[in-house]
């Protein structure tokens, strides 16, 4: 039953499901090598937690099937359930227990007996840091000491595939650093991890590979830096300070991008996938300058996933934080 | 063949070691907020002091004392009124994330169902000793002997838990706390009251008396009044084992059934 090292740890093949006239997934197709962490990326009611629920046995999909370690998600549900981790959108630990008590629960659950459920609790305790917290009810945590303690929940079987559904949402950027640290740790041990997120730099951060997935369907996956090169070499990025020239503005940069490529707006931020470099910009500020337009700042980029999403979407990534911006901003190269 | 014996034996004893499990973290609630038993604990002792003294004296049972006639039915009220707490409590399981966690353990899908009602049974058998002291600080004495006084608290008890899996089966379906609550009362009010509860059977309408009579809350606080005033016990006995034995039966599957559905 147990797959060569070699075989896809998740194997998923045309799967269907909807709720209603909902379709949350229509026709996926998907694999993951045991020992890479795919991020499954996509904004809200993609079908992303969808996906999850279904590797995770807590939904049956429609039509299709699909193996997680070797085993089929709907006929072999129980010994599937004792080689996966999961941890939720809502950190799923009992406010009533403490944290240890927490951990050994779902170490008896995973009938490891009292000894070992003991001992797998105290390990993950510390390394989560949670050592200080192991007697205090979880009630009192903050969000993300529950999150931790539900990430530790879900390894506590040493599962062969691990699944993160939004493990960081909602967390401040500290603490989302802090947990990406620990998911980078046990995919250094060699953890087989699907991880999804709204969070693009969290994708870039912690995947090996990407799978874009928007209104239940698979649009593009690939290594972050293969997704990347699909929009083109570089990219254009543009401040207006005058909100209403940003039309304007969009108007007079989109001939200087890739053919067919789409000025992407947030406010006064403009952006186009171009190839061009350096020479290019003087032919933008020209072009800006004589049509009035005032900028405050003009950049030639590497393109980030936040840019893929758009190329490959039409729409922005919703959740792109003014973390993810933050850090974009920081990555830009400066060629003006 | 002696592999699937063995199989099957593995999974018996897991999900009883899983049902065990999740009656321990239910019943650590109660240790870590006593206050939550207290006041579970004060709605029957306020019906105890009100039917004894406020209503009492106008109720016509035809035995010498109503405190005597009344107790064996508060001990039935009360552990009905403690199996809608297992649908309650289920419900707010199923209301919060833990249920995905529990889902995707490869624990035994009954446990938490069976974890809940094993941990309200117990709590059943503390509050039902609880009603005994209270009802003999007001004057409930046994004229019968320490075996049958025994019986009545297990046979309340194994009532009670019967009924814990029809409210199970309420708590699952609606998943939201509040539904299970008002739903709840919707039979906790007929089923304890319609009967011989609190008042003889021949006191109401002749229509009533027909539903009354075949209630099983009736059978049951009947026999636990045999039990511990003297009287025949075989007939009550039987129907009230085979009433509870019924109700599992059909009320369990169902509530396991509903919790394993997949969606």
């Amino acid at each position: 039953m147990t797959p060569s090292a070699s075989a896809p740890a998740v194997v998923v093949e045309a799967v269907r499901k909807s709720y209603g006239n909902v379709h949350a997934l229509q026709g996926v197709d998907l694999q993951v090598p045991a020992g890479t962490v795919l991020g499954l990326l996509g904004p809200n009611g993609a079908g992303k937690t969808t996906l999850v629920k279904i590797l995770t046995t807590l939904l049956r999909p429609d039509a299709g099937r699909a193996w997680v370690a070797g085993f089929d998600v709907v006929h072999q549900a129980t010994p599937l359930r004792a080689v996966i981790g999961l941890a939720g959108q809502s950190a799923a630990v009992d406010g009533n227990l403490t944290g240890r008590e927490n951990l050994e629960m779902v170490g008896r659950l995973h009938h490891l007996g009292g000894r070992m459920a003991r001992d797998r609790a105290c390990e993950l305790l510390e390394r989560f840091g949670l050592l200080d917290a192991a007697e205090r009810r979880t009630k009192t945590y903050s969000g993300g000491m529950r999150r931790r303690l539900d990430l530790a929940a879900s390894l506590v079987a040493r599962p062969q595939v691990l699944f993160l559904d939004e493990p960081t949402s909602g967390l401040d950027p500290h603490s989302r650093r802090d947990l990406w640290d620990v998911i980078k740790e046990l995919v250094r041990d060699g953890a087989t991890v699907l991880l999804t997120t709204q969070y693009l730099e969290e994708a870039d951060q912690l995947a090996t590979t990407i799978a874009v997935i928007d209104h239940g369907h698979l649009i593009a996956q690939g290594t972050p830096a293969e997704l990347k090169r699909r929009t083109g070499g570089e990219v254009l990025a543009i401040r207006v300070d005058d909100l209403a020239a940003a039309d304007r503005a969009a108007a007079l940069v989109r001939p200087y991008g890739e053919s067919g490529a789409q000025v992407a707006r947030t406010d006064g931020h403009l952006s186009i996938p171009v190839s061009g470099g350096s020479a290019l910009l003087a032919g933008v500020v020209r072009d800006l300058d004589a049509a009035g337009v005032s900028i405050s700042d003009i950049a030639l980029r590497q393109p980030t996933l936040d840019d893929v999403f758009f190329a490959l979407t039409g729409h922005a990534a919703e959740a792109a934080s003014a973390g993810d911006s933050a850090v974009a901003a920081g990555r830009s190269r400066r060629d003006a | 063949m002696n592999a699937t014996l063995l199989a099957l034996r593995t999974e018996v004893r897991w999900a009883l070691g899983d049902a065990l499990v999740m009656a321990w973290r239910n019943m650590l609630r109660y240790r870590r907020s006593p206050e939550l038993l207290v006041f579970s604990t004060i709605q029957p002792v306020m019906f105890v002091l009100l039917f004894a003294f406020v209503f009492g004296g106008a109720i016509q049972t035809g035995s010498a004392n109503y405190i005597d006639y009344l107790l064996p039915g508060i001990f039935v009220q009360t552990v009905i009124f403690g199996a809608m707490q297992t649908g309650i409590g289920l419900a707010e399981d199923l209301a919060g994330g833990l249920v995905d966690r529990y889902r995707s353990l490869p624990m035994a899908r009954s446990a938490v169902i069976a974890g809940r009602i094993l941990a309200d049974t117990a709590r059943n058998v503390f509050v039902v000793a609880l009603m005994l002291a209270v009802g003999h600080a007001i004057g409930f004495r046994f004229h019968t002997d320490v075996g049958r006084a025994l019986a009545v608290v297990v046979v309340a008890v194994l009532f009670g838990h019967a009924f814990s899996w029809v409210s199970a089966c309420i708590g699952v379906a609606v998943k939201d706390v509040e539904t299970a609550e008002v739903a709840g009362f919707i039979w906790v009010f007929p089923l304890t009251f319609l009967s011989s509860t609190f008042v003889p059977v021949q006191s109401m309408p002749a229509w009533l008396q027909t539903v009354a009579t075949h209630n099983p809350v009736t059978i049951v606080v009947d026999l636990l009044r045999a039990l511990s005033q003297g009287g025949p016990v075989a007939d009550p006995l039987w129907q009230t084992a085979a009433w509870a034995a019924g109700i599992v039966a059909v009320f369990a599957p169902i509530a396991i059934a509903l919790y394993r559905r997949p969606s």
